[in-house]
C-alpha cells in the first residue's frame, strides 16, 4: 500500500463528488502529494545526517536533533494528506452501503428498485457528503495548526543554539538546506490553504443549493394551495390542442421557443 | 502519485488535444520527464555530500551550500514538470463536465420521449462517452488558457533559473564568507561539468517546448478566425 494504492482506492469518489470536489481531489494528488512524493522528500532525505552541531562531545548533535526537530515535517506532511484524503471514503462507504441495500431491495420486489440512483446527493447522503467537507477542513486546519506549533512559525532558521545534556554549553547546530526546505513548507502550507478554502467554497454551495431548492419548493406548495383554495378557473388548454401537429415528433421538439429550438440544435454531436 | 500515474492521466486528457498537442506531450515526457528521473537525479544525487570546503569549521559547509543553491536544480524540474501539466488535466476536466452535461440532458430528453428504446439509448451513452468534443465555444477558451498558462510557466521557471544560479554554467569553484566559515572560504561543487550539460539540455528542450506551445497557439488561433 503506497501512495497510488491510496490514488486508485479515490479514483471511484470523483463520481460522486461535486465539480468542486473533483478539482479538490486533482489538486491534493498534483500539487500536494506528487510534490511531496516527487521532490519534498528528496530535500529531506539527509537531514539527520547533515545536521551539524559545533561540538566533538558524543550525543550532543543527537540531542540537538531530537530537540529542533520532534517530528520532521514530511513526517507530518505524510499524515496530513493521509488524513485529508480519507473523508472521502465515507462517502464512498455510504454509496456502497445504499448500492447493497437497493440490490437486497430488488431481490425482494422483483425488479422495482428503492433508489433510482444511488449515488444521487439527497438525504442521508447529502448529511455524508457534508461531514466529509466538515473533517477534510478540520484536520487540514488542524496539521496546520500542530506544524505552526512544533516549529514555532513556518520557520526554519540556519542556525539554532543549543545548550541540552550532554552538550558543554550552547552549541552552534546548523540545519542542512534551510532555505529549500522553506520554499518548499511555504508551497505546501499555501496549497493546504487553498484546498481548505475550497472545501468551504464547497460547503456554501452545497447549503446554498439545498436552501434554494427547499425554497422553491415552498413557493410552488403556496402557489398550489392557493389556486386550490381560490378555485379558480381552469386554465386554457395547451396551445397543441389548436395546432395539428406531428403525434411522431418528441416532447422536446415541440418546443416553439425559437432560441431554445437554435441551442438545441447546436448541441447536436459533431464527430 | 508519481510520473507514471500522471503520464497516464495526461495521455487520457490528451484525448481532446490538437496533434500538436499530442507531441508536446511525448516531447514532454521522454525528453524532460525520463531523462529528469532516469539520468539528471543521479547526478545531483550526492550534490550536498560532496560539496566540499577548504575548512574545518562545523557548520560552514552547510551555510555555504544553502548560500549558493537555495533551490535545487532538480526540485526546480519537478516543479516546473507539475506545473506545466496541471493544465491538461484542467481541460480534461472541462471536457468531463460537458460530457456529464451531455449525459444528463440526453437522458432528460430521453425521459420525456420515452421513443428512445433502451439499447438505442446506450448506444446514444457509449457514443457521448466515447466520442471527441471539436475545440470550440467554451473548450477552445478553456484550451488557449492552458496554453497561455503554460508558456508562462515554462518562461518563469526558466527565467528562475537563470536569475538565482546566475545563468546556465555550474562554476567549479565559489567562494563563501558567511558566518561561521571564518574567513574568505574555497568551496568545490560536485561534477560541475555533469551538471551544465544537464542544465543545458533542459533549458533546450523546455524552449522547445514553449516553441510547440506557441504554435499550437497560433493554430488554434487562425483556425477560430478561418471559421
Amino acid at each position: 500500500m503506497n501512495w497510488s494504492g491510496l490514488e486508485s482506492l479515490l479514483s471511484g469518489v470523483n463520481k460522486y463528488s461535486t465539480a468542486f470536489g473533483r478539482i479538490w481531489l486533482s489538486m491534493v494528488f498534483v500539487f500536494r502529494v506528487m510534490v511531496f512524493v516527487v521532490a519534498a522528500q528528496r530535500v529531506w532525505g539527509d537531514e539527520s545526517k547533515d545536521f551539524v552541531c559545533n561540538t566533538r562531545q558524543p550525543g550532543c548533535t543527537n540531542v540537538c536533533y531530537d530537540h529542533i526537530f520532534p517530528i520532521s515535517h514530511i513526517r507530518l506532511w505524510a499524515l496530513q494528506l493521509i488524513f485529508v484524503t480519507c473523508p472521502s471514503l465515507m462517502v464512498m462507504a455510504h454509496v456502497k452501503y445504499r448500492e447493497g441495500k437497493d440490490q437486497k431491495y430488488v431481490a425482494l420486489h422483483h425488479g422495482s428498485h428503492l433508489y433510482a440512483n444511488p449515488g444521487k446527493k439527497r438525504g442521508g447522503l447529502w448529511w455524508t457528503y457534508l461531514l466529509s467537507l466538515v473533517f477534510k477542513a478540520g484536520f487540514d486546519t488542524s496539521f496546520l495548526y500542530i506544524l505552526y506549533r512544533v516549529y514555532h512559525g513556518y520557520d526554519l532558521p540556519r542556525l539554532s543554539k543549543c545548550a541540552l545534556d550532554p552538550c558543554p554549553n550552547t552549541v552552534d547546530c546548523f540545519i542542512s538546506r534551510p532555505t529549500e526546505k522553506k520554499i518548499f513548507m511555504l508551497f505546501m502550507v499555501i496549497s493546504s490553504v487553498l484546498c481548505i478554502l475550497m472545501c468551504i467554497c464547497e460547503m456554501v454551495y452545497l447549503i446554498g443549493k439545498r436552501i434554494s431548492k427547499i425554497l422553491t419548493v415552498r413557493h410552488e406548495n403556496q402557489r398550489l394551495v392557493f389556486a386550490d383554495q381560490h378555485e379558480l378557473t381552469e386554465i386554457a388548454p395547451p396551445r397543441s390542442a389548436y395546432r395539428r401537429t406531428d403525434p411522431t415528433l418528441s416532447d422536446s421538439q415541440l418546443s416553439l421557443n425559437k432560441r431554445e429550438k437554435v441551442r438545441e440544435g447546436t448541441t447536436t454531436t459533431t464527430l | 502519485m508519481s510520473w507514471p500515474l500522471l503520464y497516464a492521466q495526461l495521455v487520457a486528457a490528451n484525448h481532446h488535444s490538437t496533434s500538436l498537442g499530442k507531441v508536446w506531450l511525448s516531447a514532454l515526457f521522454l525528453f524532460r520527464v525520463l531523462v529528469l528521473v532516469v539520468a539528471a537525479e543521479s547526478v545531483w544525487g550526492d550534490e550536498q555530500s560532496d560539496f566540499t570546503c577548504n575548512t574545518l569549521q562545523p557548520g560552514c559547509e552547510n551555510v555555504c551550500y544553502d548560500q549558493f543553491f537555495p533551490v535545487s536544480h532538480i526540485r526546480l524540474w519537478c516543479l516546473q514538470l507539475v506545473f506545466v501539466s496541471t493544465p491538461t488535466l484542467l481541460v480534461a476536466l472541462h471536457v468531463g463536465h460537458r460530457k456529464h452535461r451531455d449525459k444528463k440532458r440526453l437522458l432528460q430528453a430521453s425521459a420525456r420521449s420515452s421513443f428512445l428504446s433502451s439499447k438505442n439509448q446506450e448506444e446514444e451513452l457509449e457514443t457521448l462517452k466515447k466520442r471527441r468534443l471539436p475545440i470550440a465555444g467554451a473548450l477552445w477558451w478553456t484550451y488557449a488558457c492552458s496554453l497561455v498558462f503554460r508558456v508562462l510557466c515554462e518562461g518563469g521557471f526558466m527565467f528562475a533559473l537563470y536569475v538565482v544560479y546566475d545563468g546556465f554554467r555550474m562554476p567549479r569553484l565559489v567562494q563563501c564568507d558567511q558566518w561561521p566559515c571564518p574567513n574568505l572560504v574555497d568551496c568545490y561543487i560536485s561534477r560541475p561539468t555533469e551538471k551544465t550539460i544537464f542544465t543545458v539540455f533542459m533549458a533546450t528542450t523546455s524552449s522547445i517546448c514553449v516553441v510547440l506551445n506557441m504554435a499550437e497557439l497560433a493554430y488554434l488561433v487562425a483556425k477560430a478566425v478561418s471559421r
